[in-house]
């Protein structure tokens, strides 16, 4: 029991990571006033550069920042679309989330053969897990905290912006561009370049959030890995209230569904696999459904500024 | 060199494509004085404080600060020349705090992080100092809009400024907050501040101001010592000619009650009583005014009785029918015409155009099978626009780029068309200029006089003691006194907004 439990908790974890790193993109993306919608392309494409990078340099570490950096370009079309030339943030989103899965791959297939995958990283080039063989295997705090070193960065990371958002003169310069870009005009707060700065590195959370499935979680990238987790990831923001602790346990409760998911998939006849699986998608519906009208978006999200 | 004067404008012209909205302004700001700037909604008044301030640029003109010519291309340049401006529209973040508010843009911070015990020190010595009090750690969205104009004062004041720039500073205040804002207004002047107030309201003027530039249509009709003018001749130059006589409300006799709230509760947007028991009676040919300061259960009952907004319990009768909880549509068609308080978000759809406006009531009589007869809409609006004095005269105009005077005269067009019975006027001229207030005065008179109920929100003291039969005052969601006007003195209603009736 307890070790199912271990199990579970594990699980949790491993399928949260993802999702944090993207969902913390988002809110900051977010937050400077853009909505990223573009998520997903943008983790497409952290998660093949990562993969491919690793692949070839053998080593995780840099394909996990190159991954990020992948993120950041598509980042930085999305910038240019919305912030520079006015475009509707959900049509530019819609449009990073077929370039990012276009380019993945056109690209496996010029680097691999043809294929649309990614070759397989030999098992110690991947990601690190820091507390392996720390604890008894398969004993309940191995289950739940021998994790890839991304897991443990992501969480990290959640603090990070939170301290950035609330804390510093970046942040409240980031928000208040987000809240009333004119307004921070008039005390002479550089609205564009807020923007352009945060939907850059939200790209660059979303790639980190795509290496940290393709290099970890997996081994590498195949077409349907990303498979609307860059979704989740933005519901998970949603339902988080656009604030970076409540995304991280939104991320968590995402990750616990999948859990289940998992366990039940173990123990239930193969018939229902199918069903088992859709319960994050559902939970996704669901959450939105009962949350999100109680939660506040940035006032100026989706809106345009003059400059 | 002229070290009296903080600002000098010289020759400031500024073209926008349709219109010369400064032509060859000459301003002069002294030192230490309070300088209303005066004129009617287009004037060029904002336009002129914009270019001041940076947000826009005149095509031709100097500006002098302090006797140095000077050239202003943002809102940063015009903060490091010391001059800082409150706009109309406050420009505060609802979920930041105070603090927050005022030290955005100019953050005290050590590598980046923020200090907010220093910038509290210092927002709250500011504060003593110029009497403005504030909640330094509230939230924005928590606190009144007195309380937030005192936050965009100390912002100014914080990121140093001297030269104080205030747009229609008083349009959001109760008549007792506007004393205490001249009240502030003295005290920044006295410790070495210059401050231009924009505004149309005359009696602001007289009562605060130094001196005076009048701007009629892009041009300066004249300065003046405010002691040496009186009201009416401040209107007569503001509107370019002889305002018409006041508005005329003989006090006639009511006829039999038309509208009866009966112990009426509703609640607010965030689900607390804001309505608590309100009966109200509103009589056939009478103007029935309630008022208070903003913010006690007003917008509830005027929504209400729009209906917009369920009464949580009591009943509304029109002509002994019950009326209340029903939709927008049957109470029109009843017989009820609703004046909404903000014309921007309630009253108008700002991309269609008059005539698309005024049929938003009526457009079921140009239904032809699945189509609407736009000939017939525009051939009925070009009537209206003549009856209303609708300027500009094009039904096809869209109602967005129009003033605000022509966009009242469309929504009062569409209410009050079908002549109905029973008429909620919320703040009918709120943000108006003389000219146009009067007009709009005017028509609630006459409607009265052809024996339609009215129900008159205002906070306008002047307004309401000129067209208004009887008063109701408001206060905690609550009617604490109904009074006929004339028994009624500014002083007592004064107090009543305050909750004291005796």
């Amino acid at each position: 029991m307890l070790i199912d439990i271990g199990f579970i908790l594990g699980t949790m974890f491993m399928y949260a990571t993802p999702l944090l790193y993207t969902a913390l993109g988002g809110a900051i993306s977010e937050n400077s006033g853009v909505v990223n919608i573009g998520l997903e392309g943008m983790m497409t494409i952290g998660a093949f550069s990562a993969a491919t990078t690793s692949y070839f340099l053998q080593n995780p570490w840099i394909g996990f920042i190159f991954g990020g950096f992948a993120g950041a370009l598509l980042g930085l079309v999305h910038a240019v679309a919305c912030v520079s030339y006015r475009a509707d943030n959900v049509v530019s989103g819609i449009a990073i989330n077929f370039l990012g899965p276009g380019i993945a791959l056109f690209l496996a297939r010029h680097f691999f053969g043809g294929t649309t995958h990614t070759k397989i990283l030999d098992l110690d080039k991947k990601m690190p897990r820091p507390f392996d063989g720390v604890f008894e295997q398969n004993s309940f705090f191995d289950l739940i905290l021998n994790q890839y070193a991304t897991m443990f960065i992501a969480l990290f990371l959640v603090f990070v912006v939170h301290f950035v958002f609330y804390y510093t003169r970046v942040g409240l310069r980031l928000r208040s561009v987000g809240e009333k870009p004119t307004a921070a005009r008039t005390v002479g707060i550089r609205v564009v370049l807020y923007r352009y700065g945060a939907v850059i590195v939200s790209g660059f959370f979303a790639g980190l959030g795509g290496s940290s499935l393709s290099i970890a979680i997996v081994s590498h990238f195949w077409h349907p890995l990303i498979s609307g987790q860059g979704f989740i990831a933005l519901a998970a923001m949603i339902f988080g209230k656009w604030k970076p602790i409540p995304t991280m346990f939104a991320c968590l409760m995402f990750g616990f569904s999948q859990g289940i998911a998992v366990f039940l998939g173990r123990v239930i006849p193969a018939t229902y696999t199918e069903l088992v699986s859709m319960i994050p998608y559902a939970l996704t519906l669901i959450v939105l459904v009962l949350f999100v009208r109680r939660s506040r978006a940035p006032s100026a999200l989706g809106g345009q500024v003059d400059e | 060199m002229t070290e009296t004067d903080a600002v000098k404008l010289t020759n400031i012209t500024k073209r926008f494509p349709s219109v010369l909205a400064n032509d060859n302004i000459n301003f002069v700001l002294k030192k230490g004085e309070i300088h209303a700037l005066l004129g009617e909604n287009g004037a060029g008044k904002t336009t002129l404080m914009n270019i001041l301030y940076g947000l826009q640029r005149a095509d031709s003109g100097t500006i002098e600060v302090y006797g140095r010519p000077v050239s202003i291309h943002n809102p940063n340049d015009a903060l490091s020349l010391k001059i800082g401006m409150v706009h109309q529209h406050f420009m505060l973040f609802e979920p930041f705090t105070v603090i927050e508010n005022i030290m955005l843009g100019r953050e005290i911070h050590q590598c980046g992080v923020l200090d907010r015990k220093k910038a509290r020190k210092k927002v709250v010595d500011l504060s003593e100092s110029f009497g403005l009090t504030v909640d330094p750690d509230s939230y924005i969205s928590e606190i009144s809009v007195a309380m937030q104009q005192r936050v965009e004062l100390l912002r100014i004041l914080y990121q140093g400024a001297d030269i104080l720039i205030l747009d229609e500073p008083t349009a959001v205040l109760s008549p007792q907050e506007i004393v205490e804002f001249g009240a502030i207004l003295r005290k920044l002047v006295t410790s070495g501040k210059s401050v231009i107030v924009i505004t149309h309201k005359l009696k602001e003027i007289i009562d605060f101001a130094d001196r005076c530039t009048v701007v009629s249509r892009g041009k300066v009709v004249n300065t003046l010592s405010v002691s040496d003018v009186d009201a009416h001749a401040l209107a007569s130059m503001m509107i370019g000619h002889e305002l018409q006589a006041q508005v005329q409300s003989h006090k006639n006799a009511p006829g039999p009650r038309l509208l009866s709230l009966q112990n009426i509760y509703a609640e607010d947007d965030r689900g607390h009583t804001a309505v608590q028991g309100v009966t109200l009676d509103v009589h056939a040919g009478e103007i029935l005014a309630l008022t208070g300061v903003d913010g006690n259960g007003q917008r509830e009952i005027i929504e209400v009785l729009a209906g917009v907004r369920k009464a949580s319990s009591g009943s509304i009768l029109l002509r002994d029918q019950e009326i209340q909880n029903y939709s927008p549509r049957m109470l029109y068609e009843s017989g009820c015409a609703n004046i909404p308080e903000d014309r921007h978000k309630d009253g108008l759809v700002f991309k269609f155009t008059v005539a698309e406006n005024i049929a938003l009531r009526t457009y079921r009589n140009y239904v032809e099978g699945p189509f609407l007869r736009f000939d017939k809409m525009n051939h009925d609006a070009v009537s209206l626009i003549q009856d209303f004095n609708i300027y500009p005269a094009d039904p096809m105009h869209a109602v967005g780029e129009m003033s605000g005077g022509n966009q009242q005269k469309v929504i009062i067009a569409r209410e009050l068309v079908d002549n109905p019975e029973f008429i909620v006027a919320a703040h009918p001229t709120r943000g108006l200029d003389v000219g146009a207030a009067s007009y709009v005065q005017q028509s609630l008179v006459q409607e009265k006089e052809r024996g339609a109920a009215i129900l008159l929100i205002s906070f306008d003291l002047d307004e309401i003691l000129q067209i208004a039969n009887r008063i109701a005052i408001i206060y905690n969601g609550k009617i604490i006194a109904v009074k006929s006007a004339s028994d009624l003195t500014r002083e007592q209603l004064g107090l009543g907004f305050a909750g004291i009736a005796e």
